[in-house]
């Protein structure tokens, strides 16, 4: 049995915080940067400039890319052969809360949703899985709530029409405009259970960007790219850099199908120990 | 240049005060005003930035601090407007309501890039609090700006650029 300190994945997820917050995905970058090569209307090409320079600054001066540093999410892949020395749980929390204080990131965690109150640094969402293996993958998604507001489910009925699926998913962008800084990533959970399928839209976020290899995946691209949104609203090619979505199977009566924007400054990062 | 002149699709730089105030900080000051309270801040002739804050490294003015969804403010805005609000600045379009308000009052609508918060951190020289401390990042902040880059979103003849994709 492998053992690992919680102290040690404490560290990690601290690190992990810095990271995504001060550092854009490289394939997130490239999908701006190849947006910003097709754009041609000159307010859409001047937003992805600006995009492309902020994450530069951010990375140069270690400052948060967005100033919306999230309801952080930590995504576990715990192996069964692993014994976490200490408790796990509040090692992540703490983890998050250190690296989030040490990097000047934003404390945007009210404790109760009701009565709000003064904002803090936790606690972090969680997300565990066991898996074979003697390894641990850790992952941290700092995504801010501008896009995750507009996050969407759709029970379908098993009979349903593919085009209305894909209707639901370009109109969930539509509904969206302007609001949730696009160029977006739209992560898109198909299958499961209500609960599984807005979970698996969101890890769809935690994927490389995705070239469309599906006809679904082209038709969807093109449909929401259609919306004219443009970078920051302000019309253009680029409303979408990439569609992702992740599958799951489901019930004989049902067929789930939810929707998890990114905004451009999708960050995340991950290690495994 | 007077505000309203200005016309959608203008890009401008402004440079001068501006307060933070975002979803808590809205609701409040319009509890004040329907309370007939006086407010912590005087909003005749200002504007405010849907804006909270990242924390401010050491040795910087301010952390990254890009705008936040502007829709979330437009059940507040017309009161605000009323009472000498001149100019917003957010990200995203704006309610019917809020549009027929800015003609009224001559105001305007502005956006900036948003999601560069780390950029945006560049043109601001100052950041004092202003009011509701107890918010944290949702607090008032006064900020002195520089060359602060702005896009006219709507204008006072209720002109928009962001075009309702139907």
């Amino acid at each position: 049995m492998r053992i690992i300190t919680a102290s040690k994945i404490c560290d990690i997820v601290e690190q992990l915080c810095l990271q995504a917050n001060f550092i854009l995905r490289p394939d997130a970058l490239n999908g701006l940067k190849s947006a910003h090569k097709r754009e041609t209307k000159p307010l859409a090409k001047k937003a992805l400039d600006a995009i492309i320079a902020n994450a530069f600054e951010a990375k140069r001066n270690k400052l948060a890319i967005c100033q919306d540093t999230g309801l952080p999410a930590v995504f576990v892949e715990l192996g069964q052969e692993v014994r976490v020395k200490g408790n796990l749980k509040s090692a992540i929390i703490k983890g998050v809360e250190s690296g989030y204080k040490k990097g000047n990131l934003r404390d945007s965690i009210v404790s109760d949703p009701l009565l709000r109150g003064k904002p803090g640094f936790k606690p972090a969402i969680i997300h565990m899985d066991i898996v074979p293996g003697s390894k641990i993958k850790l992952t941290v998604l700092p995504k801010g709530f501008g896009c995750e507001n507009k996050t969407q489910l759709k029970m379908f009925k098993p009979t349903v029409k593919i085009e209305e699926i894909k209707k639901f998913i370009v109109d969930t962008v539509r509904s969206a405009g302007a609001d949730a800084c696009p160029p977006y990533v739209v992560g898109v959970g198909i299958g499961g259970s209500a609960d599984y399928a807005v979970l698996l839209a969101k890890k769809a976020l935690l994927t490389k960007l995705q070239s469309p290899n599906s006809q679904l995946q082209a038709e969807l691209l093109r449909g929401i790219n259609k919306l004219n949104i443009g970078p920051m609203g302000f019309g253009g090619r680029a409303t979408c850099l990439a569609v992702n979505i992740k599958k799951h199977p489901t019930h004989i009566a049902g067929l789930p199908v939810a929707v998890n924007i990114s905004c451009h400054a999708l960050r995340s990062a991950t290690k495994t120990l | 240049m007077l505000i309203k002149n200005l016309k959608a699709g203008q890009i401008l730089s402004l440079s001068g005060t501006i307060y933070t105030a975002r979803d808590q900080a809205h609701k409040r000051l319009v509890e004040a005003l329907k309370n007939n309270k006086k407010l912590p801040i005087d909003l005749k002739g200002q504007m405010v930035y849907y804006c909270g804050p990242a924390q401010t490294p050491k040795g910087r003015v301010i952390g990254s601090c890009g705008p936040t969804t502007s829709s979330r403010m437009d059940e507040f805005t017309a009161p605000l407007l009323k009472a000498g609000l001149k100019g917003m600045i957010g990200k995203g379009n704006r309610s019917a309501e809020v549009i027929a308000a800015i003609k009224k009052h001559k105001a305007a609508y502005f956006t900036t890039f948003a999601g560069c918060g780390a950029l945006l951190s560049r043109f601001v020289v100052k950041k004092e609090i202003a009011a509701y401390k107890d918010l944290g990042p949702e607090a008032i902040y006064r900020l002195q700006v520089r060359n602060f880059p702005l896009v006219v979103a709507i204008d006072s003849k209720g002109r928009n650029i962001f075009k309702t994709v139907k």
